[in-house]
Formats: structure tokens, C-alpha cells, sequence
């Protein structure tokens, strides 16, 4: 019941990785994207493209915080009290980020619309960072299963910070991406190019963060190296092959195909580090069977996630399906 | 009826020194709670008023309705856009300012979150497809995208809630050497709080909105903008509001009573109470030191009758709770004062109700009096104002406690980092956020108006602004 749990959990993680960390490299993109007059373009594309949906992938961090506290309360105390740093600005971020973005577009003076736009776009890089060193602190095992790790070091370390990079890397990676396919449905060649140029790019440093990765997870967190290195390995070729596929098709393939890709190209990553973690929760010394609720509560949980399965999945699809229709493009 | 909840007093509650967290901790999260909870209504009824409109528009043709709701709808989405992440906030101080509540009581007290969250994806879900799909889905298909909005809003409002009314009368699990061992899920849901707490909170949000929304559409008339669409603006949310209220009265005298009867500490901190007796006047107003109240009026036996119908109703007293478990004086008289502003603004709004009614019901019409306008200008202001010091009255009534007889609050705060930093940061932010919101709000209207029909005009969830500029070039 326990193993359930963590893959429900889990499944909400993999879920914000991808879609909400879409959502965040969006902002990347927008920061990025030059004066007002030379980022209209990519700019207006990208607010059209993540208005309607990114309170609902926001709803996935909301599921994971409520699964993690009510599912493994004391793993959950713990990371709280280790990386409250990193965290208490992640909150902070969240909310400049969302309400920058909300604003953004009542706002009538440029000068005024800077402001909020640089808010909103400056928070969605830091913000995924963040979560990114929170990741990498949790992974290499640097919170204790009774809490109270050190407040530093736990976050400013070797895996910290490249969770940390490639965080932001994947999420810019996927979202160009992501945005290459939505300005091709659009047929908007210029943008298509803009944003291709870019996922070209992501690309390359991504591959090379993440090869850099494995030299600083062999010396920095050895059981999560060997447990990518085996158990992992098959997710971690097919999170290349993805990637690559993407490169390749990039001006090719259907946008759903091209998404796909970057989507599962994201999410075996992520997939990756929860294999080489099984069976802890915490880095080797909290087994998932140890830090969970009772069962009753587990079961409590298994019928919210059934519920959300049955509820909330058709609903998002509807969401999603109505975007890509073009029905929610109010323009 | 006992005066000690459960659990046995923690040993160490009468020597314990507060943590230095302790301060910042609860001043942050009665902030941020505070902030939050300005924007509840808006996600939960005002969605509701806005689908009134858009109904009304649809069934009658009426144009003016349907631009309202248009609106209305524009509105929302950037409250709840805030709404959305200054929530998020609260989830993070969860973990990051209350660390031991969770680690401890995480397993039970975390399912009625469970349940919220899947209201909350259902409400972001419909919220986008509303506000979004003004222009391209039909009409009646659109209007009933908004109906999961309103449910969901309500559903999200009552697991909440029930989490908070968990803290107040705890249930539904078994506690083995510190730790929860065994959770009875629908228990821990339907605790004894439960149902007063929840209808409390669920018609205050429909008051909250209704008087604010009302107010907005008074102020617009009395500045002289005397047209149907206002009219309308200013009708559909006081009906809503107007209804509410009586029952709202109905069922806070309802909720008292069940205070009264089950967290006898709470109560007598609202009522001020020293010392245990029959014939309890009720006080209103006045500050309690040394155990009395000084400066109030009485009302000789008020708070007996109120309690149990009759004079010789024994009331409980503040000396009957243990000394180190007992509320300072201070607490006790913002318990007190908060308990008597939301029931003192609760009757105003009654009677606000009943003038609107007495216009409407001789005359078919709103009440011609300008000062009618005024007061219906006020009302949201007080409204929210009544809305904060009813959480005062639950929150800080609870306190020493953060899960009545199980956890105080001193045990269940981190013992981890400076939270002065954390605060301060979160307060310059959300002062910010909340101008800005206020700012943006105030634009929206000079925006419409400089529009001519606008419903269309640029809001987060609207064309882009930036978009338009480049067809004007083109063009």
C-alpha cells in the first residue's frame, strides 16, 4: 500500500516536472526575448499559450505537498525543516510569478507591463531552480529522516546545484519545444523558427549538463549514480533518444508528436531519479514502508487519487483538447 | 461537557519557554491566512453571481446581463490567480512554520487537504475554460463550464475547513507513543466542528462577495451612472446577499451554541468570562484584565439565555482552564472584541438586508434613499471586516492550542532559521501583490469604458494587448 502511495505521489511529481515545469520555461523564454518591440512576437505567443492552462498545472505541486504531508508526514517534516531555505523562497517565487503574470496584461504602460513581465519571468527561472536544488538535496541524501539537516548544505552542494541547472535547462528545453509545436499549428514560420533555434540550443547544454552530471553524482551521491547507472539506465537512454528524436523532427513531425517527445524526453529523467531512489524516500536510510501513514490514510489517498483519475484527468484533457482546438484563444 | 479536552496536559507545557519562532511564525501565518482568505470568496461565490448573470443574459436576451457576467468574469480570473498562489503560500508555511503539526498529525489531519485538492484541479480546470471560452464555445454549452466552478467551490471550501474544524475538535485517530497509528478517515472529515464551521464559512464567502460587488455598483450609481447595467451590477449580488445573511445569523447562533456546548475554552473567551456561573450577563465591548471586563456594557443573563434558553444556564469560565494552558488576558480580549465586531457587523448587514427587502417588497424597487447606496457601499468593506474577525474568534480562540488537546502551539512551531526574514520578505511582497491587484483592479473599468462594449478588453485571460498593437501597425 505504501509502494502505491509513492507512485502516486510520484506520478503528481512527474506531472508538475513536466507540465508545470513547461509553464516555467516559458518564462525563461519570455525574459529572454528582447526588447518590447523585438519580443512581441514570442512573447504574445507565449501568454496565449500558457494563460489558460497554468493554474491547473500549478494544481500539481498543490497534489504533491498534500500527498507527501498526508501520506509521509514525517518525510515531509523533514524536508521542511532541512531545505526551508530554498523552499520558503520557491513559495515566494510562486507567488511573484503568478500574479506577474496575471497582471502583466492589464497593465497599459509599457514601462508598467516591463515591470510585471521581468517579475513574472525573472521568478519562473529562479523558481525551478529552487525546487531543482531541493531535488538534488533530497536525492543525494542530505536530509536526515528525523529533519533538521544542515540549512546550507543541504542545498548549496554538488547535486543540489545540478539538479538545480538542469531544472531550468529541461524545463527551457521542453517549453521551447513545446512552443516550436504551438507556433507551427498556429502557421506562424518566424516564431517557429525563433523558438526552434532555441530548443536547438537547450538541447546541446542540457546534453552537456547532464553529462557533466554523472561526474558530479559519481564523487557527490554514489547510490544515486549506481542506481542510474543500473536500474535507471533504460529511462536514462530513452530520455536521450527522446531528446534526439526531437532535434531531428523538430520542423517534421505532427506538434502533438514533437511534444510528446519533449514531454517523455523530460519525464524519463524524472522517472529516472525515482527508480534509482525505490525503495527510499529519503536519501538511503528513510524506506518508503517506514515514513508512511496508516493504512486507512493510505486508502484515504488511493480514493482522492481514483477520484482525480476519474474527475480531473478527463477534465484537463477537455482543457487541453479545447486549447489546441483554438477554442480558448481569445483573440 | 469537559473542560479538558482528551489528551493528558504535556508535562512540560508549564515550564516551556516559546521558541523564538513562535512570534514570527503565527504573525505570518495570520497574515498570510488573512490575505488569503480576502480572495476566497471571490473564487467561491462571486463565480457564482457571475453564472446568475450569465443565465439571465442567456434566458432573456438581456445584453447588459451578459456584459456583466462577461466581466464579472475577468475580475475573477485575476483574483484567482492570486488567490491561487497566495494559497499555495499557505501550503508551503505548513510544512516550513508549523513542521511538528505535520510531521505528527500529517496522516490524518492532511485527507480533508487530499479531498480540497482535488476541488482545487477541478476548479483551475473550469475557471479557464470559462474565462476563455467567451468567444468561441456556444452559449448555453459555456455557461455550464462555469457550474463546476461554483461546485467545486464549494466542495474545495468545505474540505478546508473541515481541516480547521479538525483542530478544534480533533478526531478520527489513535495516537501510540507520539505517533498516529490508527486514522478513521471519514471521522477525521466529519469531525464535531465540521458542519457549523463549514456552512459558517461557506455563507460568509457568499455575503463577502455579494455586499462587495453590491458596494461596487452603488458607489458607480451614486456617482451618478443611474443605467440598467448598473442596476442589474447592483440587484443580482445583494439578492444573493440579502438571502444569505438571515441564515448566516441563523446559523452563527447555531455555531455559538456548539462552542459553547464542545470547546468551553473558546467560549469563554468570547465571553470574557472569569469565573463559572449561572446567570452570566452577556458583555459587549469592553477589555479583560485582571479577571474582568472593564468598560463593557451588560446585558444581565444575556449570555445564559443565549446559551441554553434560560437564566440558570451554567457557563463555563476562564478559571476552570489550567493555568499553563490558560489565554493571556491580551488573547482573551481580541477573542472577545473580534466574536462582538462580527456579530455587531452581522446584525448592520441584517438590517441593510431588510431595507432592500422593504423596498423591493412596496415598491418592486431598490429603496430610494441615496443614504440606502451609501450603506450599500460600505457593506462589502465590513463584510470582509466581519469575515477576518471571524477567523480571529476561531483562530486565536484556539490558542494555546494548535490541535486542541493534543499539540500546543509552542510544540507544533519549527524550531529551525530566522523566520523574522522569512516574514518581512513575505510582507513586502504581498503588500505589493495587493496593490498591484487593487491597481489592476481599478484599471479594469477605465479599460471597458474607454473600450465602448468591451467585454473584450485586455485581461490575463483576454487577447493580448501586445497583439493587437501589431494588427494597428499592420493595418
Amino acid at each position: 500500500m505504501s509502494t502505491f502511495a509513492a507512485v502516486v505521489l510520484f506520478a503528481g511529481v512527474l506531472a508538475y516536472a513536466v507540465l508545470g515545469g513547461a509553464d516555467y520555461g516559458a518564462g525563461l523564454w519570455d525574459l529572454t526575448a528582447g526588447g518590447a518591440r523585438r519580443g512581441q512576437g514570442p512573447r504574445h505567443l507565449l501568454d496565449q499559450t500558457l494563460a489558460p492552462v497554468w493554474e491547473a498545472n500549478h494544481v500539481w505541486l498543490i497534489f504533491c505537498l498534500v500527498m507527501l504531508w498526508t501520506g509521509f508526514p514525517q518525510a515531509f517534516a523533514a524536508i521542511m525543516t532541512t531545505l526551508y531555505i530554498p523552499l520558503g523562497l520557491t513559495a515566494l517565487g510562486i507567488v511573484v510569478r503568478g500574479s506577474g503574470f496575471a497582471f502583466r496584461k492589464v497593465v497599459l504602460h509599457t514601462q508598467q507591463q516591463r515591470a510585471v513581465g521581468a517579475a513574472f519571468a525573472t521568478s519562473s527561472v529562479i523558481t525551478p531552480f529552487f525546487l531543482g536544488t531541493v531535488t538534488g538535496g533530497i536525492a543525494s541524501g542530505r536530509v536526515p529522516a528525523d529533519g533538521h539537516g544542515d540549512p546550507i548544505t543541504s542545498w548549496i552542494n554538488p547535486t543540489s546545484l545540478l539538479g538545480g541547472v538542469l531544472a531550468v535547462a529541461v524545463c527551457a528545453f521542453v517549453a521551447a519545444v513545446f512552443l516550436t509545436a504551438e507556433a507551427r499549428r498556429l502557421a506562424e514560420p518566424e516564431l517557429q523558427r525563433w523558438f526552434g533555434r532555441r530548443a536547438q540550443g537547450c538541447a546541446v547544454v542540457t546534453g552537456a549538463v547532464a553529462v557533466a552530471g554523472v561526474w558530479i553524482l559519481r564523487s557527490d551521491a554514489h547510490r544515486l549514480f549506481h542506481g542510474l547507472l543500473t536500474r535507471g539506465l533504460p529511462l536514462v537512454v530513452v530520455s536521450a533518444a527522446c531528446g534526439l528524436a526531437c532535434l531531428a523532427l523538430l520542423h517534421r513531425a505532427a506538434p502533438r508528436l514533437l511534444q510528446a517527445l519533449a514531454a517523455s524526453a523530460a519525464g524519463t529523467v524524472v522517472l529516472g531519479w525515482g527508480v534509482a531512489q525505490y525503495p527510499y524516500l529519503l536519501g538511503s536510510h528513510l524506506r518508503i514502508t517506514q515514513a508512511a501513514a496508516p493504512d486507512t490514510t493510505l486508502w484515504a489517498l488511493a480514493i482522492v487519487a481514483g477520484a482525480a483519475l476519474l474527475l480531473v484527468v478527463p477534465a484537463m484533457a477537455l482543457l487541453f483538447a479545447l486549447q489546441q482546438r483554438g477554442d480558448l484563444d481569445s483573440t | 461537557m469537559a473542560m479538558l479536552p482528551p489528551a493528558a496536559l504535556p508535562a512540560a507545557a508549564v515550564v516551556a519557554q516559546d521558541p523564538a519562532q513562535m512570534l514570527p511564525a503565527r504573525e505570518q501565518m495570520a497574515f498570510t491566512l488573512g490575505f488569503h482568505i480576502i480572495l476566497v470568496p471571490f473564487g467561491v461565490a462571486f463565480t457564482f453571481l457571475m453564472l446568475i448573470a450569465n443565465a439571465r443574459g442567456l434566458r432573456r436576451g438581456d445584453a447588459e446581463a451578459l456584459l456583466l457576467a462577461r466581466r464579472w468574469s475577468q475580475v475573477a480570473a485575476v483574483l484567482f490567480a492570486v488567490g491561487a498562489v497566495s494559497g499555495t503560500v499557505l501550503s508551503f508555511e505548513l510544512g516550513l512554520l508549523w513542521p511538528r503539526l505535520m510531521g505528527t498529525y500529517g496522516a490524518a489531519y492532511g485527507i480533508p487537504f487530499a479531498v480540497e485538492g482535488l476541488f482545487f484541479f477541478l476548479e483551475a480546470i473550469f475557471v479557464a475554460i470559462y474565462v476563455y471560452g467567451w468567444r468561441r464555445m456556444r452559449p448555453w454549452p459555456h455557461f455550464w463550464t462555469g457550474v463546476p466552478v461554483v461546485l467545486s467551490g464549494i466542495g474545495g471550501t468545505l474540505s478546508v475547513v473541515a481541516a480547521n474544524a479538525w483542530m478544534n475538535q480533533p478526531g478520527g485517530f489513535t495516537l501510540h507513543d507520539g505517533r498516529v497509528t490508527q486514522v478513521r478517515p471519514l471521522a477525521v472529515v466529519f469531525n464535531r466542528a465540521f458542519w457549523y464551521e463549514a456552512i459558517h464559512m461557506l455563507l460568509a464567502a457568499y455575503m463577502v462577495a455579494g455586499f462587495i460587488i453590491a458596494g461596487v455598483y452603488a458607489a458607480g450609481i451614486l456617482r451618478g451612472r443611474r443605467d440598467d447595467y448598473h442596476r442589474l451590477g447592483l440587484v443580482i449580488p445583494l439578492t444573493v446577499a440579502a438571502l444569505t445573511t438571515p441564515l448566516q445569523i441563523f446559523v452563527g447562533d447555531v455555531a455559538a451554541r456548539e462552542v459553547y456546548h464542545y470547546e468551553p475554552a473558546k467560549f469563554a473567551a468570547i465571553e470574557a468570562l472569569a469565573r463559572s456561573g449561572t446567570h452570566v450577563p452577556e458583555v459587549l465591548g469592553g477589555y479583560y484584565a485582571d479577571g474582568q471586563v472593564h468598560w463593557g456594557i451588560d446585558i444581565p443573563s444575556g449570555a445564559s439565555i443565549l446559551s441554553g434558553y434560560k437564566p440558570s444556564t451554567r457557563i463555563t469560565g476562564l478559571e476552570a482552564i489550567p493555568a499553563a494552558v490558560r489565554p493571556s488576558d491580551r488573547l482573551v480580549t481580541v477573542v472577545h472584541l473580534a466574536f462582538d465586531v462580527m456579530v455587531g457587523i452581522g446584525f448592520a448587514l441584517l438590517a441593510l438586508s431588510a431595507w432592500y427587502a422593504l423596498g423591493w417588497w412596496r415598491r418592486h424597487d431598490l429603496p430610494r434613499s441615496r443614504w440606502f447606496l451609501r450603506a450599500t457601499t460600505v457593506s462589502g468593506i465590513l463584510a470582509v471586516v466581519a469575515l477576518e474577525a471571524g477567523w480571529v474568534v476561531t483562530e486565536v480562540g484556539r490558542q494555546p492550542w494548535t490541535v486542541v488537546g493534543y499539540l500546543l502551539t509552542r510544540d507544533a512551531v519549527t524550531t529551525s532559521g530566522n523566520l523574522w526574514l522569512f516574514f518581512a520578505a513575505t510582507l513586502v511582497l504581498y503588500v505589493a501583490v495587493g496593490a498591484a491587484t487593487f491597481y489592476v483592479l481599478r484599471l479594469l473599468p477605465r479599460r471597458w469604458r474607454a473600450g465602448g462594449n468591451a467585454g473584450s478588453a485586455d485581461v490575463p485571460y483576454g487577447p493580448s494587448r501586445a497583439h493587437d498593437d501589431v494588427i494597428q501597425e499592420q493595418s
